[in-house]
């Protein structure tokens, strides 16, 4: 793999002014991390158990791009998902019990067993869904630009991918339409390496995917996105941009996922040694964990404290999803048409 | 009720003109609005009237019906003028993963109030990207709604109901109607969807169609009157849902059935009502149903070849002929060979 990260300068320039980022936001930051990797590997032993029908696609190391861009956002933005998509919808808030409980196909769950892992929305939240065809968020998120246009209100819309996504024809298209109509709209890619089982850097013409902002006039933006600080500030910048009229942005977030495309993969397409090394140096969590009681904004106590009552708050959760009942066979038929 | 003759092309500006003054958030989105009121001057004085309602797009269906469906998500009433119906195979991935299942697949959270425009149908020497009829691929899809409308005044009743139903409609507006008059009153009128209509009352043969179609079997229908055979005529104006109850009292009262559609015969929606009437109608049936629809080819460009290949009057008069034929062989067999 190319050097990555910090060996690459940002295509855009960010002000000098940055985001405000206080202690009380820096340990929201470290908690939605701690949260969002208990759920994955939860999710990932549930799933072994056999407790989780169909498949899984999990997010493991990738925390640090999906909580700093989520934590940029206000309660009534919009984010649209992908098939890897856990991460995103705590990252914007939701209720991991109604998670859980969709991924065991209950009735309580966010989209009452309809959905599943790769389908969860949470319209109450601004979150329109995850959606499970690659690159098919895109144009939808357009829509919501639009809408938010039409409407005059002040939100922005986040549509996360992949790099794999960042081929599809979609992505051109929604680029140009937004950039055209100068939408509210952050494009985010989570460069986590692979699409599936392919690298980025034999797929991915032009050398980055934050590079393409430049064929249609809008900024592209590379971070780290092991460093949650750095994703969030510029995160931040490209959303205030867009909040105050001034269209459509990419940042594309350098990360890694340690976990196979799908759990069960067999991932003969990279090294153990690769994400030994990933683990090892550039893990999001401990990074910025060791950061924080470095700074004195924690203590190694707090942290073990902070990561027992995430480990708690997950158990309920599942408990939850266990506790819940099936869906009726027949509410399979509900939910089509408004009117049918 | 005061009554006038227009056109379809005038119904459909007079129902976007009188849904989009009833509600703000109903807007027009699609290729070529604006300087002309669209390809088929259909929309016209409509961007004058809703300026920055009427939105011209680049050439991008793909994010055109994908906004279509964002926009419906976060709170609008998107009208997708698709410029011809063939030109859903760029965006079929919004239609048929996207606009049909997002509800669903959600579990019922979201709803999408959307229509998609889309002139439809052959015999303007289009060939064979610009001609075709396609309703039964979207008829397969659960979660769609789709309206194959035929004389004007059903073309603004239903264009009304399709923009204020709460589901996602497909509007089939055929190509060689727009210059079709026919009467519609003055006062704003309502068609609600999923209620078909008999054209032409008759007791000895039902000829079931929709469309431009309706107007072939018209046709044919007076011819058959002079042979003293009295068809009666439904025009289904609504696919999905299908009015059964109104094909079915028609079945039982005349024994014989006919289905003609302009789309080509194989896998057509007549298929579906043939095997539905077959299911449960089969003890009303005095003959086999036949069907009528276009021959199984592309269609071609040049003018006798088009016309080669679409239903004809005289190729309905030749459904109806087999299918009374039929009935007379039927009797003539003699009555032991029949219990037998």
């Amino acid at each position: 793999m190319t050097a990555r990260g910090h060996a690459r300068p940002a295509l855009f320039i960010r002000r000098e002014e940055d985001v405000e980022i206080d202690r009380e936001k820096k340990l929201s930051l470290l908690k939605r991390m701690l949260l969002i990797r208990a759920f994955e590997e939860k999710a990932e032993a549930l799933f072994q158990q056999k407790l989780i029908p169909g498949f899984v696609h999990l997010s493991i190391g990738q925390e640090a791009s999906t909580t700093g861009s989520c934590a940029a956002l206000r309660p009534d933005d919009y984010i649209i998902s992908t098939h890897r998509g856990h991460a995103h919808i705590l990252a914007k808030g939701a209720d991991p019990r109604f998670m859980f409980a969709e991924l065991f196909g209950k009735a309580t769950g966010y989209c009452k067993g309809k959905g599943g892992s790769m389908h969860i929305a949470d319209f109450s939240r601004g979150i329109l869904g995850a959606n499970g065809v690659v690159g098919g968020g895109f144009p939808i998120m357009v829509g919501a630009g639009l809408s938010i246009k039409l409407r005059r209100t002040d939100q922005v819309g986040m549509v996360f991918f992949g790099d794999g996504a960042s081929n599809r024809g979609t992505f051109h298209e929604a680029c140009n339409m937004a950039a055209v109509f100068k939408l509210p709209i952050i494009f985010v890619c989570e460069n986590n390496g692979y699409a599936s089982t392919s690298p980025a850097e034999k797929m991915v013409a032009g050398g980055s995917v934050a590079g393409r902002a430049k064929a249609y006039g809008i900024p592209g933006y590379i971070t780290d996105g092991s460093n949650v600080l750095e994703v969030l500030e510029v995160v931040h910048e490209a959303v205030e941009r867009a909040r105050s009229g001034h269209g459509p942005a990419i940042v594309e977030n350098e990360t890694y996922r340690y976990k196979g495309h799908f759990e069960g993969d067999r991932q003969k397409y990279r090294s153990m040694d690769e994400i030994h090394m990933y683990r090892k140096n550039r893990d999001p969590i401990d990074t910025f964990e060791r950061l924080l009681i470095e700074d004195g904004c924690l203590t190694i106590e707090a942290v073990a404290e902070i990561r027992a009552e995430t480990a708690a708050g997950i158990e309920e959760a599942v408990q939850f999803g266990l506790d819940s009942p099936l869906p009726a066979p027949e509410d399979a038929l509900k939910d089509l048409y408004v009117n049918p | 009720m005061a009554v006038r003759e227009i056109t379809c092309s005038q119904a459909i500006a007079e129902a976007f003109a009188e849904e989009m003054e009833r509600d703000d958030t109903v807007f027009i989105l699609g290729e070529d609005l604006v300087s002309n009121g669209g390809i088929f001057c259909q929309f016209k004085g409509l961007p004058e009237k809703f300026p920055g309602r009427v939105i011209d797009t680049p050439i991008s269906e793909t994010s055109i019906v994908g906004s279509g469906v964002g926009a419906a998500l976060t709170g609008m009433r998107p009208i997708v003028d698709m410029h011809f119906a063939d030109f859903v195979t760029t965006a079929m991935d919004e239609i048929v993963n996207q606009m049909a299942k997002i509800r669903y697949m959600f579990g019922g959270q979201a709803k999408l109030p959307m229509v998609l425009w889309a002139p439809d149908g052959a015999g303007i020497s289009a060939a064979a990207q610009h001609s075709q009829s396609l309703e039964s691929w979207l008829v397969h899809t659960p979660g769609l709604k789709v309206v194959v409308p035929s004389e004007p005044a059903d073309v603004k009743g239903l264009l009304k109901s399709a923009v204020r139903d709460d589901d996602p409609v497909i509007f089939f507006q055929h190509k060689r109607l727009f210059k079709q008059t026919g009467p519609v009153p003055e006062e704003p009128c309502l068609i609600p969807l999923g209620k078909a209509d008999v054209k032409r009352a008759g007791t000895d043969i039902t000829l079931i169609t929709y469309s431009r179609m309706t107007y072939e079997c018209l046709e044919a229908a007076r011819k058959l009157a002079e042979q003293g055979i009295q068809a009666e005529v439904i025009d289904l104006r609504t696919l999905k849902p299908l009015d059964f109850d109104l094909i079915a009292r028609s079945v039982k009262k005349t024994g014989h059935v006919v289905i003609v559609h302009e789309a080509c015969l194989t896998g057509g929606f007549g298929a579906e009502i043939a095997a539905r009437i077959g299911e449960e109608l089969f003890e009303h049936l005095a003959a086999p149903v036949v069907r009528v629809g276009a021959k199984d080819v592309p269609v071609p460009f040049s003018p006798v070849l088009e016309q080669y290949v679409l239903p004809q009057v005289a190729d309905i008069l030749a459904g109806a002929d087999r299918v009374l034929k039929r009935k007379r062989q039927l009797l003539s067999v003699p009555k032991a060979a029949q219990v037998r």
